[in-house]
This record gives C-alpha cells, sequence and structure tokens, in this order.
C-alpha cells in the first residue's frame, strides 16, 4: 500500500462520510461539481452555503435518493453507489419538509418505523415512549398528525431520524421554517445528540449553525469552499478591524477622516452608529489606536477589537467565489 | 425485506382513510343492484305513463339471463373505475408529498413499496367483489326464485377480478412512472381508452382482457366458448407492468 493510499485509507476509516469529487448535473446545471468532504464520526458539522449550492442534493445523493453522475461517497463505511438496503440501517434522514401520514398518531407513526428496523415489541413501546418525552409530545400522542403544526412536525420528524440509534444524522433545514421557540428546540434536540451520532445538517440560517456545529463547510455553486472547525475558521477569516463608539457623532467623524492618512489603516466606514476602522498591522493598531482616540478628547462609549462573525466569513468567502 | 410490515400499513392505511369502505360500499351496492334492475325494468317502464302498448308488449319478460348480463355490465364499469381510481395515485401522491422520500432511506425497498401496495389493493379489491358477488347471488335467489351456479358463478367473478388488475397494474405503471398526480389521472385515462378501445375491434378484442367478461357471461350461460389467448395476455400484461413500473421505480430519483 503506497503512502498516499495508507493516507486515503486513515481518512475513510476515522471518517463517518466521505465524499471525494462528487458530481451531479441535470442536463447543463451542474448541481455538484466535484465535491469533497470528511466528516469525522460523533461531530455536528454544519452544511452552510446559499439557496441553490447544492446542500439538499449532496444529502439526497448521502442518503440514497439520488445518485451523482460521478465520484465517490461513502456514510458509515458504507459504498453509496453499492450498498443499498445497508446503508438505510446507519443513517437517519429528516428532509426539509418531513412528511407523515396523516391519519396516523405519533406512537403509530414511530411504531411503523420501528417494526421496519426490526426493532421488537419491547424495544419499540421503550423506545417510543423515550422519544415522545425528549420532543415533548406525550400529550399529544393521541391526535392524528393531520392537525400538527410545522414545529410539531419538526419535532416528529427528529424523533423519527434517531428512533434506531443511526451512526450518521441527516439534517436538511431543520429549522429554517421554524418560529424562533420552535427553532431553539428543535436546535437544542440536535445539541444533544453531540457524541451520540454524526450530525449533518445542512442550513442556510447561519445563527443555527454558529449555535451548535462543531465543524463548518461551506459550498457554493457545488463545491466545497472551506471546512474548518468553527473557532478555526472563525480566527483564519478574521477581519484586522476595530469599531469605535462615541456619543458626539460629528467629532467621531471627523476623527475617523484624520486616520485614513495613517499608513496603517486601510479604510474607514460607519457601521452602526458607529466607526469601523479596517487596519493594515494589527499590533500597532493596538497599540496607537485608543490613544489616538483618548488624546482628540472623543468621550468613548465603545472601543473594542471586532470579532467575524460567521456572516462575515460566510459573505466574504462567498463573495469571492461569486465575483470570480 | 419488510414485506408485511408495509402491507399491514397499506391495509390500515385504506381502513383508517376509509378507501376500502368506499370501493366496498360501491361495489355491493352495484352487486345488489344488478339482479334488481334486471327484475324491475321492465315494471318501471310500465309505470310510465304515455309508453305505447306495442313497446310494453315488445318487453320480455325478465330472466336470470338479464340478470348475469346486468352485473357483468355495472362491474364491468364500476369495477375498472373503481381499478383505477384507487391505484392511479397511490406512488405519485407519496412522491408529491414526501412520504415516498422520507419512507424510502429507510430499510424499505423500492420494490416492496411498489408491490405491497398492489397486494394490499388487491385485497380490498377481492373482498369489495365477494360483497358485491354475495349481494347479487342473494337477490337473485330472492327475486329469481333460483341460484346461481357456484362455480361458473365464481369463474366468471375470477375473470372479472382478472380484468380489474390488468387496470390496477396498469394504473400502478402510471403512477409509478408520473412525477405529479395529474400526469398519472393522463396516463391512466390513456389506459382506460386504449385498452377498452383496441378490446373493442372485432378481431384483436378476442385477445384483449375485455373478453373475458364475455367468456365468464358464457360460462353462466352454460356454453363451452372459451379465451385461453385473453387470459394468458391479461395476465402477461399484470406481471410485465409491475416489473417495468419496479425497473422504473427503482431507478428514480425521488
Amino acid at each position: 500500500m503506497s503512502s498516499t493510499e495508507k493516507k486515503r485509507y486513515k481518512e475513510q476509516t476515522v471518517s463517518s462520510v466521505h465524499v471525494e469529487a462528487l458530481k451531479k448535473y441535470y442536463g447543463a446545471v451542474h448541481a455538484l461539481d466535484g465535491l469533497n468532504l470528511d466528516v469525522e464520526a460523533g461531530t455536528i458539522f454544519g452544511f452552510l452555503g446559499p439557496n441553490g449550492a447544492g446542500k439538499t442534493t449532496t444529502l439526497r445523493i448521502l442518503t440514497g435518493l439520488a445518485r451523482p453522475t460521478s465520484g465517490k461517497a461513502q456514510v458509515a463505511g458504507v459504498d453509496i453507489l453499492r450498498g443499498g438496503g445497508n446503508l438505510s440501517r446507519h443513517i437517519g434522514h429528516l428532509p426539509e419538509e418531513p412528511a407523515f401520514y396523516p391519519w396516523m398518531t405519533p406512537p403509530e407513526f414511530l411504531d411503523y418505523l420501528g417494526r421496519l428496523y426490526g426493532l421488537s415489541s419491547g424495544e419499540r413501546t421503550a423506545r417510543i415512549k423515550e422519544l415522545l418525552t425528549l420532543v415533548r409530545m406525550e400529550d399529544v400522542s393521541r391526535r392524528r398528525i393531520a392537525g400538527f403544526s410545522r414545529g410539531m412536525r419538526q419535532r416528529l420528524g427528529v424523533a423519527a431520524a434517531i428512533l434506531h440509534h443511526p451512526e450518521v444524522l441527516f439534517l436538511d433545514e431543520p429549522a429554517s421554517a421554524l418560529d424562533p421557540a420552535g427553532r431553539k428546540e428543535v436546535l437544542d434536540l440536535i445539541g444533544n445528540l453531540r457524541g451520540q451520532c454524526t450530525v449533518i445538517m445542512s442550513t442556510h440560517i447561519l445563527a443555527d449553525v454558529e449555535r451548535v456545529c462543531d465543524v463548518i463547510g461551506i459550498i457554493n455553486k457545488g463545491r466545497m469552499l472551506v471546512q474548518s472547525p468553527r473557532q478555526e475558521l472563525l480566527e483564519h477569516y478574521a477581519i484586522p478591524a476595530f469599531e469605535v463608539e462615541a456619543d458626539d457623532h460629528d467629532a467621531l467623524a471627523r476623527w475617523a477622516e484624520n486616520l485614513r492618512r495613517l499608513p496603517w489603516v486601510a479604510a474607514v466606514a460607519p457601521r452602526n452608529g458607529a466607526i469601523r476602522i479596517t487596519v493594515r498591522d494589527v499590533q500597532t493598531a493596538k497599540r496607537e489606536l485608543l490613544a489616538l482616540a483618548v488624546h482628540s478628547g472623543l468621550s468613548l462609549n465603545r472601543f473594542e477589537e471586532v470579532r467575524p462573525s460567521l456572516e462575515d466569513v460566510f459573505l466574504q468567502l462567498v463573495g469571492l467565489e461569486n465575483v470570480a | 425485506m419488510n414485506f408485511f410490515t408495509v402491507f399491514r400499513k397499506e391495509m390500515q392505511e385504506q381502513w383508517r382513510t376509509y378507501r376500502f369502505l368506499i370501493v366496498a360500499a360501491v361495489l355491493a351496492a352495484f352487486g345488489l343492484a344488478s339482479p334488481l334492475l334486471a327484475k324491475f325494468t321492465p315494471e318501471m317502464l310500465k309505470a310510465i305513463p304515455g309508453v305505447p302498448p306495442e313497446l310494453l308488449a315488445a318487453i320480455p319478460a325478465p330472466t336470470l339471463a338479464d340478470a348475469i348480463a346486468q352485473y357483468v355490465k355495472n362491474m364491468s364499469q364500476f369495477g375498472i373505475l373503481l381499478a383505477l381510481l384507487m391505484t392511479m395515485g397511490v406512488v405519485v401522491q407519496e412522491k408529491e408529498r414526501g412520504t415516498a422520500a422520507f419512507f424510502l432511506t429507510r430499510p424499505v425497498s423500492r420494490e416492496t413499496f411498489l408491490l405491497a401496495k398492489f397486494a394490499a389493493l388487491t385485497v380490498s379489491l377481492i373482498i369489495s367483489l365477494v360483497l358485491a358477488a354475495a349481494g347479487c347471488w342473494y337477490y337473485t335467489l330472492v327475486l329469481f326464485s333460483t341460484h346461481l351456479a357456484w362455480w361458473p358463478f365464481l369463474a366468471l367473478n375470477g375473470l372479472m377480478l382478472l380484468v380489474f388488475l390488468v387496470y390496477m397494474a396498469l394504473a400502478l405503471l402510471a403512477s409509478a412512472l408520473a412525477h405529479t398526480n395529474g400526469i398519472a389521472v393522463g396516463l391512466a385515462f390513456v389506459v382506460l381508452v386504449l385498452i377498452g378501445g383496441i378490446g373493442a375491434l372485432p378481431a384483436i378484442g378476442d385477445y384483449f382482457p375485455g373478453r373475458l367478461f364475455s367468456w365468464g357471461t358464457t360460462l353462466m350461460m352454460g356454453g363451452n366458448a372459451t379465451a385461453w389467448p385473453a387470459l394468458g395476455i391479461s395476465l402477461g400484461i399484470i406481471i410485465l407492468a409491475l416489473l417495468v413500473a419496479c425497473l422504473v421505480f427503482h431507478r428514480q430519483e425521488i
């Protein structure tokens, strides 16, 4: 075995999901254009991208609902092109809009799924009780699913997806259409799965990713732009900038204009009532900027080094890609 | 894989959504009504004022043959219609609703998904046809004071069931092929027109499923004519339609 092959083998054995040069073409539309992805076991992976980036297509391929045009993909050690029926026993899947049989009640629905997974009667009874408690649906267990709200359906979908203790759980926009309370509930449920299984969560809502994901992959135009642990990503794409806020807005603006002449200042721009100063040399700025503000007689309300948000990173990456 | 679990769910669904009850009620009603209509149509005509006496005199007295003919006519119309209506949406609606995508990532093969539906629909249709046949048999006994011969009547209903299954298998294929319910309805309508239209042609019609109705009627009348080619072709259509449906659905992206 060559060193490259050894490296590849090692990568695959620790990865719950391994995707290599995955392509999916619909005629002239390249939904996926050589996607690479590796997700380690036990992580909550945020699959982030704008609408139409290829997130749902990737999940549809990885769950066996669609076939790739070319490329390789393994999920929980199962080759998705050869795995067939085996794959379904290793994965859980929550589509963007989970659909149920409206005439069933939640316990009937979960019981049906339990039978499909070959759970015994005792196992099904215990697991259904446990899950209905987990997703807070004990009090609606006698109601038909037909009358459920979107949030209730989503919670039931999560219960259905984890019923059989899957190794890998795919969640497609699990909280995108929910109100803030519903989102919190679903994200808390997902957060509680940390360490129990690998979660791959696609979304275009950055706040959701920041809240629960350990590792983030940003996809655009069918290609992975970057994949990195959340903190590393934020540090790597840190914006060298400071924000200053003062009572006297005019004085602040005049002071900021004078900063433009300094060689270590790259840009000055107003932002939400404050002034954002982007710098070329962070260390110099740390030493001199606050002193300059104090000497100018400004009465400061706030002075801080800008912590980049995931939104900044996302817009930076996707924006660059779209311009290119 | 999990065939009986899915079959059980399909049967439950037909019961809980009242689909089975509707089909059973409609077929049973027309089964019952067949001997009634045969018996009382002349009486009803006589009750209409202004009907010329010559015409009334020309109407023959109702016979057992009229009851059987009425039964075959009713079943051939409503049985086929119900077979199509029951089946044409079963797959495509699940694709449209998203339940197909939700369940096909579970340990359910696509073939199981299709064939369990077909099996459940077949069972529902058999039960409905048994009710219709029982109603027809009983009312014939009451109104014509004679009971229908067991074996020919059983054969007639068996042949009718086979025709219904032809339409069901083709409607299932249409449902598997289509991506919207509208397309599935259109395809089912094309099936109805094609089989009905071509089957009405004198020479070719002998090989089409519709010929089985007349074979069944002949058996009831004590005749010896057979239609084995139509029987073989009907079975062939059912098997082929199911096979193609499975192949298409297996490759389809949901």
